[in-house]
């Protein structure tokens, strides 16, 4: 279908894209919701277990991103990373099995909801500790640079280290800043700014909550401000922007106001919010609002078009966990010794000795 | 997919003859092995506060700078949790960073990073992302610098599963052991001694690696073995010398690493002596001593004659006072005595 559209951005850049691209958005945001969907359920029978943070809302995050950087681009984030794991292009049956605890996780079942880490796609972990990614996304930076100029391999590279905005609080982002804007690190980092870190709303916990962008000044950071409950807006507004940091190689800050529907983790009875707040966010749903741009703008997808690619993303979240349920757990006698060391050696451990692991099923 | 460079295995056949007459110091024989290892490969780079315009606090990296550009010898703010952090993600893409601690004190602002994130990465991505970094810096009372400043950090991080750690006492096994470090896929943690980093000592001009887990036999005798790591090494000699005059005669095991630790040395030893004293820098409690005699214990009790004898640290935050330093010490007179009292002669 041809780009008939009358919405007033025809020179944004998410204007020129193709049909399919957009499509490719729409099924990845209802995978991601789906997918969180069926985790609830899962998460609620018992069959996983530990903290498990849900995205829904904030797909559009991820999906405008990625779609404005490269595959081989490193990625890194924090806990709530099922959707990042999922828009990376992880299969979702080693994203649930993760979660399940069993083998063919994408850690083999030792990480767990919240370090999903995707080596063939470039996603160097979810990380469980409010803040510890920043400085890693700048060494993953610094290590794509130092690549390009000094090993002479591999392209100009961004990474994109996504964090809470309660995750801005952290002492080691600080630094993390600091080291980036100082050494021109293309590192682009990415405050999935949802308003809330667990209960603490972010007046409450940060200084100038509502001119975060000025703490990347601070650190001779460029920042942007994002409103990303639209996939569209976030991809007009982070391509240039993440465009520009790769030709230059230097770092950015992006204030990407967002929400989350769901409780901090399964287990927040929510108190801090009304039900009328989240009706307000939800009102603004980014998969309505892309469904509501192909359907009724570009007009490159019908509603049974619609109706039949739900159904298909029902059907593969189905098998993902289907393919859970029946994965062995992981078997103590291989797995708990293996990949503790890349380099097994004897004496590393007065129990027993460390081995070689089974290989990843990713790998 | 990431590509990954192999990186060579390190060639332990090759053992030069301790002794010679190229005598260097300490922090030379650490800036060889640095230097030998970056000429080869490209993807090491020296990271730390004041290591490249400065010429290294402790002036381990005198001169790096000029050999090898900003790009590889980089000045940082005094920022350990960050560039810990960030030689950790660079490790992780696939360089083999080498960060610097002015002094291992300084790196409890780091535990995060360092103990959270290195040696876990490999586990928790189900074997997807390795670590291959080393860590390295000053450990242990460099005299008069009171309690912050004094950290032995062996016994508090050598806990960690993931982690290697390396404590060499000359310069010799500073060059062998740190190039071994520099080619290892896992991280290291290699603690060295500002006290020692001017002692001198033959070194061969030529490349060599030590392995880790290999003790080495120090002094040979069969009433008594004496464990220890590191500075403390030299005590342990000093006390053996002093020992030798009463008619005792000590199995001197340096260890070169805590982990792995050399179990099957320290057995072969006490088959022969059945009395043993470890000596190491950390307090006592759930210290170095405490698990290599729990080892010992466990695996070769009834070789012993005796209960097992440690020389720690006392259990007190380090005094600045050097009367107090000096009395809170491990030293030759202490652990002479404790070798008295292995061997019922106290
Ligand atoms: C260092 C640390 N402190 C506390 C926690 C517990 N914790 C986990 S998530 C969280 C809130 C973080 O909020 P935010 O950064 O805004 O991310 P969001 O959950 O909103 O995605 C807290 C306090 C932790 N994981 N790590
Ligand atoms: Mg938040």
């Amino acid at each position: 279908m041809s780009m008939t559209t009358t919405d007033p951005g025809v020179n944004r850049p998410s204007a020129a894209l193709a049909d399919d691209i957009l499509l490719g958005w729409l099924r990845k945001m209802l995978l991601i919701r789906e997918f969180e969907i069926r985790t609830m359920a899962a998460y609620q029978q018992a069959k996983i277990g530990g903290f498990c943070h849900i995205y829904n809302g904030q797909e559009a995050v991820v999906t405008g991103t990625f779609a404005a950087i490269n595959d081989d681009d490193p990625i890194i984030t924090a806990y709530r990373d099922h959707g990042h794991a999922l828009a990376r292009g992880m299969d979702p049956r080693h994203c649930m099995a993760e979660m399940y605890g069993r083998v063919s996780g994408c850690a083999k079942g030792k990480g767990g909801s919240m370090h999903m880490f995707d080596k063939p796609n470039w996603l160097f972990g979810g990380h469980g500790i409010v803040g510890a990614q920043t400085p890693v996304g700048a060494g993953l930076a610094f290590g794509a640079k130092y690549t390009h100029e000094v090993l002479k391999r591999g392209p100009k590279k961004v990474c994109l280290c996504f964090l809470g905005d309660g995750a801005i609080n952290q002492g080691a982002f600080h630094e993390a800043m600091n080291l980036a804007g100082l050494f021109s690190i293309p590192v682009i980092y990415i405050i999935e700014n949802n308003g809330y870190s667990m209960g603490t709303a972010i007046h409450r916990g940060t200084t100038m909550h509502d001119k975060l962008y000025k703490k990347a000044e601070a650190n001779a950071i460029e920042p942007i401000e994002i409103d990303g409950m639209d996939v569209l807006n976030v991809y007009d507004k982070f391509k240039p922007y993440a465009d520009m940091l790769r030709e230059e190689q230097r770092p950015g800050f992006v204030d990407l106001k967002t929400y989350r529907y769901q409780g901090h983790s399964m287990s927040d009875p929510q108190k801090y919010r009304t039900k009328e707040e989240v009706g307000e966010y939800q009102d603004r749903d980014p998969i309505n609002s892309l469904a509501h741009h192909v359907l009724s703008q570009r007009e490159c997808l019908t509603e049974d078009e619609f109706k039949a690619l739900q159904k298909e993303v029902k059907a593969q979240v189905k098998e993902a966990v289907a393919f859970a349920e029946a994965d062995p757990a992981p078997d103590p006698e291989a797995e708990l010794y293996s990949d503790v060391y890349a380099n097994p050696q004897p004496n590393l451990s007065p129990i027993r000795d460390y081995v070689e692991g089974a290989k990843n099923p990713l790998l | 997919m990431p590509a990954t460079i192999e990186t060579p295995k390190p060639d332990f056949t090759h053992t030069p003859s301790r002794d010679g007459d190229r005598v260097i110091q300490f922090r030379e024989a650490l800036r060889e092995a640095l230097s030998e290892e970056m000429r080869k490969d490209p993807r090491i780079f020296l990271m730390g506060e004041e290591v490249a315009q400065y010429n290294g606090a402790y002036k381990v990296s005198q001169g790096m700078l000029d050999e090898f550009g900003p790009e590889r010898i980089i000045d940082t703010p005094i920022s350990e949790n960050g560039f810990a952090g960030l030689g950790i993600g660079a490790a992780m893409y696939g360089l083999r960073p080498v960060i610097e601690f002015m002094s291992w004190s300084f790196s409890l602002v780091a535990a995060d990073q360092i103990l959270n994130n290195a040696p876990k990465m490999l586990y928790m991505s189900g074997g997807q992302w390795g670590c291959p970094i080393v860590f390295r810096g000053n450990d242990g009372a460099g005299g008069q610098l009171g309690s912050t400043h004094s950290w032995c950090i062996e016994a508090l991080y050598s806990n960690v599963p993931g982690l290697k750690m390396a404590i060499p006492s000359c310069p010799y096994d500073a060059k062998g052991l740190l190039k071994t470090s520099l080619l290892d896929d896992d991280p290291v943690f290699f603690l060295e001694s500002e006290r020692m980093l001017g002692d001198k000592a033959h070194v061969p001009e030529e490349e060599y690696y030590i392995p880790f887990g290999k003790a080495a036999l120090r002094r040979e005798g069969s009433d008594c073995t004496v464990v220890s790591f590191g500075r403390p090494v030299h005590f342990c000699l000093d006390a053996a010398e002093e020992l030798a005059k009463e008619g005792m005669n000590c199995d001197v095991l340096d260890m070169r690493t805590v982990r792995p630790l050399d179990l099957d040395a320290i057995i072969e030893s006490i088959r022969k002596t059945n009395r043993i004293v470890v000596v190491d820098q950390s307090w006592p409690f759930a210290s170095v001593a405490s698990e290599v005699i729990t080892q010992v214990c466990e695996h070769g009790f009834d070789w012993l004659d005796a209960p097992p004898v440690r020389v720690n640290s006392d259990d007190v935050p380090t005094p600045y006072a050097k009367e107090l330093e000096a009395a809170y010490l491990p030293n030759a007179h202490k652990i002479a005595q404790a070798v008295r009292t292995a061997c019922g002669r106290a």
